[in-house]
């Protein structure tokens, strides 16, 4: 038996680095500080995984990998869509695909952040490290998120309960959750803020005013006394942030929700420190959006048709594409959009021929021409994740796996498209 | 290979534009070789250039992309036969950044600006960069152990400190950004001085300076401290880098005070500014151990990105422009605003007088090295500017006319005779570089060096075109750029240097009390540097 210590998990965007996994014969048996969800996806790792198909037939992945490469050479206007699940050589790869191909590249921030980077392209934010909330923050506003059943282990190893540098634990911080409904997010803090769904914008708004020093009355819901006390209560403290989720980037006003709380928090600088964070899914969303970024200059829905990036959301934006039956080929990795995108680009996808690159069965797998399945990045290969903070972690190998890692995948298909 | 011919300019080798032939074999450069000849008659041979200052890689960097897709969308770059796809303008991509420098004839690059704990995004990007040899700097004038051990007065512990932390994250030299300050703007704060306490530390930027500056010369650091002074563009504020070089100098130290002109301002507030370029170059000409960069400004887009948090938020108040803050625990922070330089603008054309002053002010070209601190004053693809005003006063008389004439009554810039030399071109954007860096090989072309080497078909009328397009440029032997074009992608190494010392036994309970990564998953592993070379010590 093997224990391994410090094991980043590759699950959500919290990237916990104290996981200890045991592994016997090859096989993981038990894992600890895991959250349910964490442990899960560490203990049936082995289940459910693909077979490597082409039109559902299963074939050799020599075979399937040749088929992605004819699908992607012939295709006019491709998509390659997904990354937030793997880590980043495998995206740097995407990328090199992408290029090489003309395709749209996209990644899954443009269903769930995509608004937070719309918003920080106009106005910047102010962010930091979750270890700086850990040890200064005295005052946490949740919005639009629920980390309790979400983010699990955010709570006790960033946020609320931690023991940090000036914050000794629950006691020293004030903790506000703002969402449209209780969650168990609501039972752990001191202050729960009802907002009318789909005013956000409003609140944010009438909390700005208020900071700047005007009289506010009702917003969203919410009754004036409550939100001026809010506002000076986030004047008053020394370190202050807020955390925020899709509830913010996905409800009615999207970018507008993001940027009005970056507004807030860059004019709460004129008080005191007060900081924002978006709340990241996937464990390397971030990283997704990094890799693009360096390599063109532009976080998600971009094109190489022209022989360079050019950025577009809302035109090469996966589900837009999808939607409006643009794109003549696809290829998804890490990913699972036929179990979260409209019917509209479900149908389309399933028109179309779609390759599939993911460890597991998923509804996506289901309806695609080819299908090759690759290692769990995190689990069974190497490699490097960025944190929801922007903090990059080295991936570990636990086990050793009979799959190719989505990188090596790639680059045999690059090979096969003329790289 | 055998450049034939060409007029070799070699500082360090004490060549000053002579007729000569090179030879290159084995990726160096050799006594006699054969094979290849480049016909080099009628062009100037350099060094490769070497740029010890430049944000070209990492979170600070990735985060000014990020925000700007307008600044992309002007200065999109289609792939080649040989080359991959990017874009521009201010903050360029990676493959983009390693293209336009080897195409400027540079060769080895400095990431000036690594937090250590997001040093492996650092390293990421670096080894996104084709073309040229790169390093990092690690940040630490803002570090929690740093400034604990030094309030201790714990001398061992600090070194030993310094040089885990300079192995852990693969860096090259120690970098201070506002010493103390950074730590100060995670409560919203900064320093005023030189003397003003850190928040919970008891320790002042003064203290910080002189401890790091001496533990830099015990570990024997190839570079000298690399510092970004505190109260950077500030009015007024010249005295702040007298004081920290004859702080360091006093013991004997060495200090390299990085980008120096937005720390040379004198005047009380932006209307009254003025030009102190004069003060500051006196400090570095009378002081044995001091050299400095430029960081000249060039007229037109930049975006500024430094790990001076209170700074950054001082130009957003300054601009409105959009802001990005961005601290990281233990260690540092970090601000990106985009910023306009414009001609007519006072303040800008006063700023744009103090990196050709203190330039042709301190006598000794080997204490300058020519930086626009890209992309805070400008692209470092419009270095080639800076030298045309370096070496014609003409040109300089010309731009002084048609910017803001404050430029002329405020500074002694039109009162400067000076016109650098090709040689001493080639001492301020090789030579000085490479030999301040300690690297041995680079900045030079004799017997043993690295055959890095840049020709220029020099006009007298188009300064800044001769540089801009290197005629050839030779890497490791190869040539990569032939008229100005990038012909062969090739992947350089990455320096960094490896001291003896680890981390003090106190500090590991510490770190897994207030850090929010385990220990062991904090120091860079080697995958990351799959080209690297260790540079001694000592």
């Amino acid at each position: 038996m093997v224990l391994r210590r410090g094991v980043v998990c590759p699950f959500c965007g919290c990237l916990c680095d104290d996981l200890e996994v045991e592994v016997e014969d090859g096989r993981i048996v038990s894992t600890k500080n895991a959250c349910p969800v964490s442990r899960s996806k560490f203990l049936s790792h082995a289940e459910d995984r693909a077979r490597p198909m082409v039109g559902g037939r299963e074939v050799s992945v020599e075979e399937a990998i040749e088929e992605a490469a004819r699908i992607l050479r012939e295709a006019d206007f491709p998509l390659i869509y997904g990354l937030s699940s793997t880590e980043s050589d495998a995206q740097r790869m995407a990328v090199r695909l992408a290029e090489l191909t003309g395709a749209s590249l996209d990644n899954t921030s443009s269903t769930c952040h995509g608004p937070t980077v719309l918003a920080a392209q106009e106005c910047g934010a102010v962010k930091c490290t979750l270890g700086e909330v850990k040890n200064r923050a005295d005052l946490i506003v949740f919005w639009g998120c629920n980390p309790a059943e979400a983010h699990i282990r955010h709570p006790i190893r960033y946020s609320i309960t931690p023991a940090g540098m000036y914050r000794q634990g629950k006691k020293e911080r004030f903790v506000v959750h703002v969402d449209v409904r209780e969650t168990r997010t609501s039972k752990m803090v001191n202050q729960f803020v009802k907002v009318q769904m789909g005013r956000d914008y409003e609140l944010l708004s009438a909390l700005r005013a208020a900071v700047r020093g005007y009289e506010v009355k009702e917003a969203a819901g919410v009754p004036g006394e409550v939100i001026k006390g809010l506002a000076e209560r986030m004047k008053g403290c020394r370190f202050g942030i807020i955390f925020f989720g899709m509830g913010l980037t996905m409800s009615r006003g999207k970018n507008l929700n993001i940027d009005a709380a970056l507004r807030l928090v860059r004019d709460l600088n004129e008080h005191t420190k007060f900081l924002i964070m978006p709340m990241r899914g996937h464990f390397n969303v971030s990283g997704a959006n990094e890799v693009l970024t360096w390599l063109t200059g532009y976080p998600f829905a971009l094109n190489f048709s022209r022989g360079y990036p050019v950025y577009n959301p809302g035109e090469f934006s996966a589900v837009d594409l999808l939607s409006r039956e643009e794109c003549d080929a696809a290829l998804i990795l890490a990913s699972d959009p036929a179990a979260h995108f409209p019917a509209a680009a479900v149908r389309h996808l399933a028109s179309i021929p779609t390759v599939v690159i993911d460890p597991k069965v998923s509804l996506t797998s289901k309806l695609a021409r080819v299908v090759i399945p690759s290692a769990i990045a995190g689990i069974e290969c190497e490699g490097t994740a960025y944190r929801m903070d922007g903090v990059p972690l080295r991936l570990k190998r636990i086990v050793d796996s009979p799959y190719l890692p989505d990188r090596e995948i790639l680059e045999r298909i690059i090979e096969r498209v003329g790289g | 290979m055998i450049i034939k011919n060409g007029t070799v300019y070699d500082p360090l080798n004490g060549i000053k534009g002579e007729r000569m032939d090179l030879f290159i074999e084995g990726g160096r450069m050799v006594e006699e070789a054969k094979g290849e000849v480049i016909d080099a008659s009628g062009l100037i041979v350099f060094p490769g250039g070497v740029d010890l200052h430049s944000h070209i890689a990492g979170s600070k960097v990735n985060l000014g992309r990020l925000m700007r897709p307008e600044d992309h969308r002007r200065d999109p770059v289609p792939r080649t036969e040989v080359t991959r796809s990017g874009t521009g303008y201010t903050v360029p991509t990676t493959y983009v950044t390693g293209y336009r420098y080897a195409v400027l004839g540079y060769t080895t690059v400095m990431e000036a600006a690594m937090p250590p704990l997001t040093a492996r995004h650092v390293h990421e990007e670096l080894d996104d960069i084709p073309m040229v040899d790169k390093g990092a700097f690690t940040m630490m004038g803002n570090n929690h152990f740093v400034m604990k051990y030094l309030k201790e007065g714990n001398w061992e512990k600090l070194r030993n400190f310094v040089a885990w932390l300079l192995k852990a994250t693969k860096g090259y030299a120690i970098k201070l950004v506002n010493p103390g300050g950074v730590e100060n703007w995670k409560w919203g704060k900064n320093v005023e001085g030189l003397d003003d306490q850190v928040e919970n530390y008891g320790v002042t930027p003064r203290e910080i300076i002189r401890g790091l500056a001496r533990v830099n010369e015990e570990l024997g650091l190839p570079h000298p401290i690399h510092v970004h002074c505190n109260k950077l563009g500030t009015p007024g504020k010249f005295g702040i880098v007298v004081d920290t070089v004859e702080t360091v100098v006093a013991e004997r130290g060495r200090i390299h005070i990085t980008h120096i002109q937005f720390n040379s301002y004198g005047g009380e507030d932006w209307a009254t500014l003025s030009s102190a370029a004069p003060e500051v170059a006196k400090a570095i000409n009378r002081s044995e151990g001091a050299t400095c960069d430029l960081g000249q400004v060039i007229f037109g887009e930049a975006t500024t990105m430094t790990g001076d948090g209170p700074w950054q938020h001082q130009l957003f108040r300054l601009t409105g422009n959009k802001w990005y803050n961005s601290d990281v625990e233990m260690e540092v922070g970090a601000g990106i605003v985009p910023y306009t330089f414009k001609p007519k603008s006072l303040v800008n054309a006063v700023q744009w007088t103090i990196g050709l002053e203190v330039a042709l002010l301190v006598e000794d070209p080997w204490k300058v090295v020519l930086t626009t601190d890209h992309p805070n004053a400008g692209p470092f693809y419009r270095y080639p500017k800076v030298i045309e005003w370096l070496m014609s006063r003409k040109a300089r008389e010309k731009t002084l006319s048609e910017v803001h004439r404050a430029a002329s009554s405020r500074s002694t810039l039109p009162s400067l005779d000076r016109e650098y030399s090709l040689y001493e071109i080639a001492v301020i954007t090789r030579a000085a570089p490479a030999r301040l860096l300690g690297l041995r090989r680079k900045g030079h072309l004799g017997v043993g060096a690295d055959a890095d080497v840049a020709l220029y078909e020099f006009r007298e009328d188009d300064i800044e075109g001769s540089f801009s397009r290197a005629k050839y440029v030779i890497k490791d032997g190869e040539i990569v750029v032939k008229d100005g074009r990038v012909v062969k992608e090739h992947w350089g190494k990455t320096f960094w240097v490896s001291p003896p010392g680890e981390l003090p036994e106190d500090a590991r309970e510490e770190f897994e009390r207030y850090y929010t990564v385990s220990l062991e998953n904090y120091p860079v592993e080697p995958e990351y540097l799959p080209r690297s070379e260790v540079i001694p010590c000592g």
